[in-house]
């Protein structure tokens, strides 16, 4: 018979307590969910990465709502319960929803502890716990200012490492003597402190805030020692306490947090409890793996599994800042009857402490290189005695033990089947090696999958891929991800992502940080490493132009026979008598034997010779006209019907509007070429609805349709949203064109982009919803816009730039 | 006389400067057309600007470490021995090229018409 089991939060816990569910007894649960938040479940430890912009909310969804759908879950977001009748057994929602239970899973989680000083109540005092807090830090970011991070542990850390890459400056208020005191010893603090330093961030150790003051917001912390420092934002992230509060008004035994036993049941047999809300023999947990295996031994409970039981573990600690290598487990405070082994080396900031006790090792701290982490954890929960030969070379990690050279692959497989290689998941080698066997796995979509191994934080990814490569040797291509091109290991969101919240910024620096495989890449992958620079950096890097394809780099079309053929603008398709008798004088001045009308409302002359291009522009510079970037990936045209101009049966000025968004669009470089058209009713004579975007003129306004192709495919518009007015219109399509060219791979068209990210629905979520959004997007394309829109023939024709490109050398006999 | 063919010769004909970075120059001598290129690490290679495949003017295509890709149909060819890469069968011409004393680019070709 179908239980009915009713799960109070929705965060990572009780999911994974779902999935297990789902996967060892299916329909056995018919299951309902209320979560405060209104969201699905996402992945809570990667919000620092979505906080300095190295991921995406997008990234770290778990399930998605095509989950819920799939398992008949029943999703309540954003319906808080707020009593639960065990009597009658039901819980009610604060909006009234009351659903029965046959079992209930408490999993309200933690609450951040917001210290009580004067001024913690005053706008623009945030904590650091879900994706709300992320979005206020990254609306205060953008307007810069300073941010102070009460906290100097993980999370505090995180988020002022991110707000520092979202560019603001940071101050954190620590206070204790070293940063992370929790997670690493005085030395390794040091390094941190310095490193963080190292980046820009203020950090003030032994300092013990006084009071936030502001008149209505935050204006400023106040010292206990008298120290004023300026703030725009207060980020408290100073600790955790369960949220037992529910729990404890039914009451359920209640301590620091809920108390369960070993099968996860609280003092009422029919109700679990999983996550940061429980307490265990005294243990309150806000790690991911032992709430992961909560979730477990919880799922296997709720099945009348009599074995399972959870046990309190040691567990590991990883920060998540890029470039901070940093790794902590066991205890390692100093003690009686302890000894340790340390090995530095300043001039790499490397620092190892490993503290040992009756010839075992029991805690670890490694900075700078932690690539043995695993290896050490492993001795640490095995607890297995330490001779003195070992002893002698332990510090020195595996590699030195195993007297094998420094080779990943060899590294991997000398590790135990029993050695973990996914700390988030609980998720041995072992049970990677026969998920692979079992599931005939090929790649590492498919571990995550069946094992969830690299799926939480994705610091083992590199682990997960050398185990499949062991497994499988040549039939293992780690390139079937696909990357940029055969001189990188990194895709092009990788790169994108990477270059952002590495703040890279030329074309060596990418190469030399993201560990090019040549010495100048190749060309497939400078044309796109110099695009996302551009749209990256706008204003700061300085394009390369020997890294763009011939077309781009002399802004004409390269024809088979070597000449090249010469589109200029014409606004919306608009010409004039001046200009089509310029066109006609350079046709016979420089013998162009062919003329031709493009597709995009265009004159197109081809088969002009090269040496002849700077004249052909100067003298149609002279007539006003200027490139129509016919050649690039970037606005080609705006194609128009000339609507209630002269048209009977026009609704709007569809040629006035397609001239308004070419002079605002034109020079932009994109992912790949951009066309739009603008038709002035729905008969739709400028064919706008197979257009990248395209307007659509309606009596009530315009629609707004994107993503259209009339290529290799075709593909009709999706129609996004109609809108009243011009201006509208215009914000609309400038929204759209810069959020792909900010997400957008190098030679992705508008609807494959549109595809990637999740459709015309995901779109609209981002630009119609969101408004402030598309604001945003738009002040950047405006901004982004001023650095391009320089005619590039009326710079070649003056003979100042890339006049190499036009002469040939003269051979001196 | 220094061994070479004798109606072969070195023509000096450029500054090392006259030639972009991973970029190129063309220059014609007997109605033969020559692409020179210049690496990232300053080397210099010449080559007939004419791609074995479809005769592209390889002077147009992206120079990278030792080979540039013809811009009409992404043939590689890796500049010191003329050779195309990857899957792609061809062979073009090379001349001898170096960049001597004071950084002048000099090509070895044939001297008569």
């Amino acid at each position: 018979m179908t239980k009915k089991l009713v799960v109070v939060g929705n965060g990572m816990a009780p999911g994974r307590v779902l999935e297990t569910l789902f996967e060892s007894s299916p329909d056995q649960f018919d299951v309902t969910i209320f979560n405060a938040e209104p969201r699905v479940n996402y992945n809570r430890i990667m919000l620092s990465p979505v906080l300095s912009g190295e991921s995406t909310y997008e990234d770290i969804i778990i399930h998605d709502e095509a989950w819920y759908e799939a398992n008949n879950v029943t999703l309540h977001a954003g319906e808080k319960v707020v009593s639960i009748d065990r009597e009658n057994k039901t819980v009610r929602s604060e909006g009234g929803v009351i659903e029965g239970y046959d079992n209930l899973l408490i999993a309200t989680g933690s609450t951040p502890f917001i210290i009580p000083v004067p001024g913690h109540d005053l706008h623009g005092v945030l904590a650091y716990r879900d994706l709300d807090d992320v979005n206020k830090m990254l609306n205060a970011a953008a307007k810069g200012g300073r941010a102070v991070v009460i906290g100097g542990g993980l999370l505090g850390l995180e988020a002022a490492a991110g707000l520092k890459l979202r560019g603001m400056d940071v101050t954190v208020i620590h206070l204790m003597p070293t940063l992370m005191e929790r997670q690493l010893d005085p030395a390794a603090g040091y390094l941190l402190e310095k490193e963080l330093s190292g980046r820009g961030i203020d950090i003030r150790t032994g300092a013990n805030t006084k009071e936030i003051y502001g008149d209505g917001k935050v204006e400023g912390v106040r010292l206990e020692d008298g120290t004023e420092i300026d703030a725009s934002i207060v980020v408290m992230a100073v600790g955790i306490r369960p949220s037992a509060q529910l729990a404890k008004d039914a009451g359920l035994d209640v301590n620091r947090g809920i108390l369960v036993d070993c099968q996860m049941r609280t003092s009422d047999p029919d109700i679990y409890s999983v996550g940061e809300c429980v307490e265990f023999e005294g243990n309150c947990y806000g790690l991911v793996a032992p709430l992961y295996e909560q979730a477990r031994i919880c799922a296997r409970a709720l099945t009348n599994d009599a074995e399972a039981a959870f046990a309190h573990a040691e567990t590991s600690t990883k920060l998540k800042v890029t470039g901070v290598d940093l790794f902590s487990a066991g205890d390692f405070a100093d003690g009686e009857g302890r000894d340790e082994i340390v090995f530095r080396d300043p001039a790499q900031g490397i620092y190892k402490r490993l503290v040992l006790q009756d010839n075992r090792l029991i805690g670890a701290v490694l900075y700078g290189e932690t690539a043995d982490g695993a290896w050490f954890f492993d001795k640490i929960k095995k607890g297995e005695e330490i001779d003195a030969d070992e002893r002698a070379t332990l510090i020195f990690g595996q590699n030195f033990a195993g007297g094998s050279p420094l080779d990943p692959m060899a590294a991997v497989a000398a590790l135990p089947d029993e050695a973990e290689i996914c700390g988030c998941n609980g998720i041995s080698k072992g049970q990677i090696l026969n998920a692979i066997d079992k599931n005939e796995l090929t790649d590492l979509q498919g571990v995550r999958q069946c094992t969830k191994a690299s799926s939480s934080c994705g610091t083992c990814t590199g682990l997960v891929e050398s185990l499949l490569a062991l497994k499988l040797g040549d039939a293992f291509d780690a390139s079937a991800k696909k990357t940029v091109c055969d001189c990188t290991e990194f895709g092009h969101d990788e790169v994108r992502r990477l270059i952002i919240a590495k703040e890279l910024k030329s074309i060596p620096a990418v190469m030399q940080e993201l560990g090019w495989k040549t010495s100048c890449g190749c060309a497939k992958c400078r044309p796109a490493l110099n695009f996302y620079l551009l749209a990256s950096w706008p204003g700061e890097y300085v394009d390369d132009n020997q890294s763009r394809f011939i077309n781009e780099r002399v802004h004409a079309n390269i024809q088979k026979d070597g000449t090249y053929s010469v589109v200029p603008r014409a606004w919306g398709g608009v010409t004039t008598a001046a200009e089509l008798r310029a066109v006609a004088d350079v046709v016979d001045k420089y013998d162009i034997p062919m003329v031709k009308y493009t597709g995009g409302q265009r004159i197109d002359m081809l088969g002009v010779k090269k040496e002849d291009l700077p004249g052909v522009w100067a003298d149609l510079n002279a007539a006003g006209m200027v490139s129509g970037h016919a050649y690039g990936k970037s606005l080609r045209t705006v194609k128009t019907c000339v609507g209630s101009e002269w048209c009977r049966v026009g609704t709007q000025d569809s040629t006035g509007l397609g001239i308004k968004l070419e002079k605002l669009m034109w020079g932009s470089w994109t992912p790949h070429k951009v066309k739009l058209a603008v038709s002035g009713c729905p008969r739709n004579c400028a064919e706008a609805t197979c257009k990248d975007i395209g307007v659509v003129c309606v009596d009530s306004g315009y629609q707004i349709h994107i993503a259209g192709a009339a290529g290799m495919e075709v593909r009709a518009t999706d129609h996004l949203t109609t809108v009243t007015t011009e201006e509208e219109a215009i914000e609309m399509c400038a929204a759209v064109l810069q959020a792909y060219r900010e997400q957008g791979f190098y030679l992705e068209r508008i609807y494959k982009w549109a595809a990637r990210i999740g459709g015309a629905e995901k779109v609209h979520e981002l630009i119609v919803d969101d408004e402030e959004n598309r604001k945003a997007l738009f002040e950047r394309f405006k901004y982004a816009q001023q650095f391009s829109q320089d005619d590039p023939w009326a710079e070649r024709a003056s003979g100042k730039v890339d006049a190499h490109e036009f002469k040939t050398l003269e051979l001196v006999e | 006389m220094d061994g070479m063919a004798p109606f072969e010769r070195w023509f000096d004909i450029c500054e090392l400067s006259d030639i972009p970075v991973r970029g190129s120059r063309r220059l014609e001598k007997d109605g033969m057309k020559i692409a020179i290129f210049r690496t990232s690490d300053d080397r210099v290679f010449a080559v007939e600007n004419r791609c074995a495949h479809k005769g592209g003017p390889l002077s147009e295509g992206i120079v990278h470490d030792c080979a540039v890709t013809c811009p009409l149909h992404n043939w590689v060819y890796d500049l010191s021995t003329g050779k195309a890469q990857g899957g792609d069968e061809g062979q073009i011409r090379t001349f001898p090229a170096e960049v001597r004393d004071g950084g002048r680019v000099h090509l070895r070709l044939a001297t008569a018409s």
